[in-house]
């Protein structure tokens, strides 16, 4: 009897509800959907620290990916369950439990005129340098992450590359004894 | 609660104060006891700090000095800003992002036929890998299946490519470290490996081999012998290894004890592979989470003790003779049939049939000028490359070309544990920890 009492005090969820049963709709106080097989929770971006941290509670023990989707130019559908409305940013984490061998990926919508998250640095220090490469590369950013900086790109860049409304560009090559053409299509007109 | 005391992306691109000497605020870090390890400071303030005159005081003594992007032992163009105090590494930081050419932004211009192409360029000592997580990110999607021939050429393939990946290691850990004349024999070895590649593949490296729907050809005529020469080449030239390098206490003392991780760390810093074997974490994605037909072959997860350089070496070198074991037995269990899917949708008409046949030449060019469609949806998948978890995250909108293709590589988030594994010891144990990291640039920066 105690031991009941204490897990339903305890977390939101009961520990059932974390069992790959392909009926339950929620687990985490998240809705559940399943892409391809594979399970996929969607929480809210205010609770994302609370849900990590229940998820690390949970077993979950190590965060592999941090990445980001920018959907401001997707024209399928977007596959959320009801209740979850679409942003233009879109946080993807993917967990693993070396305990029962399974992985969860977790979905938050991050909207574009506030593009700040919560970091998961404080839970799971291995995504230091992956929501570095976010905020780098789509331009959100961790809240409570101790170096948000940029990674890959030079550090006075302008521009969040991977988002959609940054233009490929291209430099032109520069074949030998063309000398007009080079003038004028540098990479500063490209862009 | 997030909205109210965010930055703005723009106001903390530099910030000055990203300089503190902790991580974070005592007892909030529970996971990563060593703290302090890592160096937090923009080029800016480091600018700052080397102009500025040194302090008599006498908690400033230390100095800040950067190791690379060009150091020979830096293995390529990583860049390690580090905090000296005297000999000693206090703290440090990779600087990355030399090698950066926005491959993930280049994956969502081109089609998912051309996509290997463009990944298998990432991991370049272990370029089938990519290859080989990105198809089996694009058959989910597609909901196809693989002949089984398919799959255990695949299987063969990057096991050799583990190999070779792994004797490339080898190769410049030795070198590195001292043992110069290991630098040829490595080498060596690996060109016999990639020989059979240049059979098979048309090419040494890069070899766009592995594609949506099975493998680029099948095996050339001979294939068998090939391999078994290679299998019994190996292992007499993998105790002469041990000869030179495992017995010898030169060696013992350069990487026993140096760069120990310990197991909490390396979970915490989600570390994968060797870096997380070695710290005496079974995880190995071939047995814990199959892929291919692995659970069909029978192969030991080596792991290590003491998370120290040593044993990432160690494992590095049996990693090599479990690959040869399930090499062995991919030759036995060879499947005969066809080497990739014929399913219209991704598979272009065989050559003859284009003469032939006008619906074959129609087809044929739509696959390659427009690219076949996938369904929408998004997932992940990934396999155990040589230096761990290589995952592919893919999302389509039901167009030809990926909507967003990220790639995570295993060597951008084990380089996470560097800073850890240095704090505290010589510089001259920062190259063995950076060797036996074994990082490929072209992987961390895509």
């Amino acid at each position: 009897m105690e031991k009941t009492e204490d897990e339903l005090d305890g977390a939101p969820e009961s520990p059932d509800d974390e069992s790959p049963d392909a009926s339950s709709t929620s687990a985490y106080g998240c809705s559940v959907s399943y892409s391809r097989g594979q399970r996929v929770i969607h929480p809210d971006r205010g609770t994302w620290a609370e849900v990590a941290a229940a998820l690390l509670a949970d077993g979950w023990n190590m965060c592999v990916d941090v990445t980001a989707v920018d959907y401001s130019t997707y024209d399928g559908s977007r596959d959320l369950p009801d209740g979850v409305a679409p942003e233009r940013f879109e946080l993807i984490a993917s967990f693993i439990s070396h305990t029962t061998r399974d992985r969860l990926r977790a979905r938050v919508q991050i909207p574009a005129d506030d593009p700040v998250v919560s970091s998961l640095y404080h839970l799971y220090p291995g995504t230091d340098y992956l929501e570095r490469e976010v905020f780098d590369l789509m331009g959100i950013a961790f809240d409570g992450h101790p170096d948000l900086s940029r990674i890959l790109m030079p550090e006075n860049w302008d521009g969040h590359p991977l988002r959609k409304d940054y233009a490929v560009g291209a430099i032109p090559v520069q074949f030998k004894a063309t000398a007009a053409a080079s003038t004028g299509t540098g990479p500063e007109a490209q862009r | 609660m997030t909205a109210t005391e965010s930055e703005t992306p723009t106001q903390s691109e530099t910030r000055p104060d990203a300089d503190t000497r902790s991580d974070a605020s005592p007892g909030q870090l529970d996971r990563l006891p060593r703290r302090g390890a890592v160096l937090r400071m923009s080029e800016v303030r480091a600018a700052e700090e080397v102009a500025s005159e040194p302090l008599g005081d006498e908690n400033d003594q230390t100095m800040l000095m950067n190791m690379g992007p060009s150091h020979p032992s830096t293995h390529g163009v990583l860049r390690l800003m580090l905090e000296l105090d005297g000999e000693t590494i206090v703290r440090s930081k990779p600087v990355i992002g030399y090698l950066h050419t926005g491959m993930e932004k280049t994956g969502e211009q081109l089609t998912y036929l051309q996509g290997p192409t463009n990944v298998t360029r990432m991991d370049y000592a272990a370029p089938l890998f990519n290859e080989l997580v990105f198809s089996l990110a694009v058959e989910e999607l597609v909901g196809i299946e693989i002949p089984e021939r398919a799959t255990w050429i695949r299987m063969l393939m990057t096991e050799l490519n583990r190999i070779s990946s792994h004797l490339l290691f080898m190769a410049t850990n030795g070198m590195d470290l001292g043992a110069v004349s290991m630098m040829i024999y490595g080498w060596r070895e690996r060109e016999q490996v990639l020989r059979f590649f240049q059979k098979v593949t048309g090419l040494r490296m890069n070899h766009n081999y592995i594609r949506p729907g099975g493998v680029a050809a099948d095996l050339p005529d001979g294939w068998r012998d090939d391999v078994l020469t290679l299998m019994e080449m190996l292992p007499p030239r993998l105790e002469e290894y041990d000869t030179l390098m495992t017995g010898q206490p030169i060696w013992r003392e350069r990487l026993q004890g140096v760069g120990v991780l310990t197991p909490e760390e390396a979970l915490a810093l989600s570390a994968t592979g060797p870096v997380l074997r070695s710290t005496g974490v079974a995880w190995d994605l071939r047995r814990d989470m199959p892929y291919l037909a692995f659970d069909e072959v029978d192969f030991d997860v080596v792991v290590g003790s003491y998370g120290d350089s040593f044993d990432r070496y160690a494992i590095r070198l049996n990693e090599i003779r479990e690959s040869i074991r399930i090499v062995n037995q991919i030759l036995d269990k060879m499947p005969p049939g066809d080497y990739r899917a014929q399913d219209a949708k991704v598979t272009p008409p065989p050559r003859a049939r284009i003469d032939e046949s006008m619906e074959a030449l129609i087809h044929h060019f739509k696959i390659f000028t427009e690219g076949f469609k996938v369904p929408e949806g998004e997932v992940y998948v990934a396999v155990e490359s040589p230096r761990g978890e290589l995952g592919c995250y893919l999302v389509s909108d039901g167009g030809p070309k990926p909507y967003r293709m990220h790639i995570r590589g295993p060597s951008f988030v084990n380089l996470q544990t560097m800073p850890h594994m240095m704090a505290d010891s010589l510089i001259a144990d920062a190259v063995a920890v950076i060797s036996s990291v074994d990082p490929i640039l072209g992987e961390v920066d895509r």
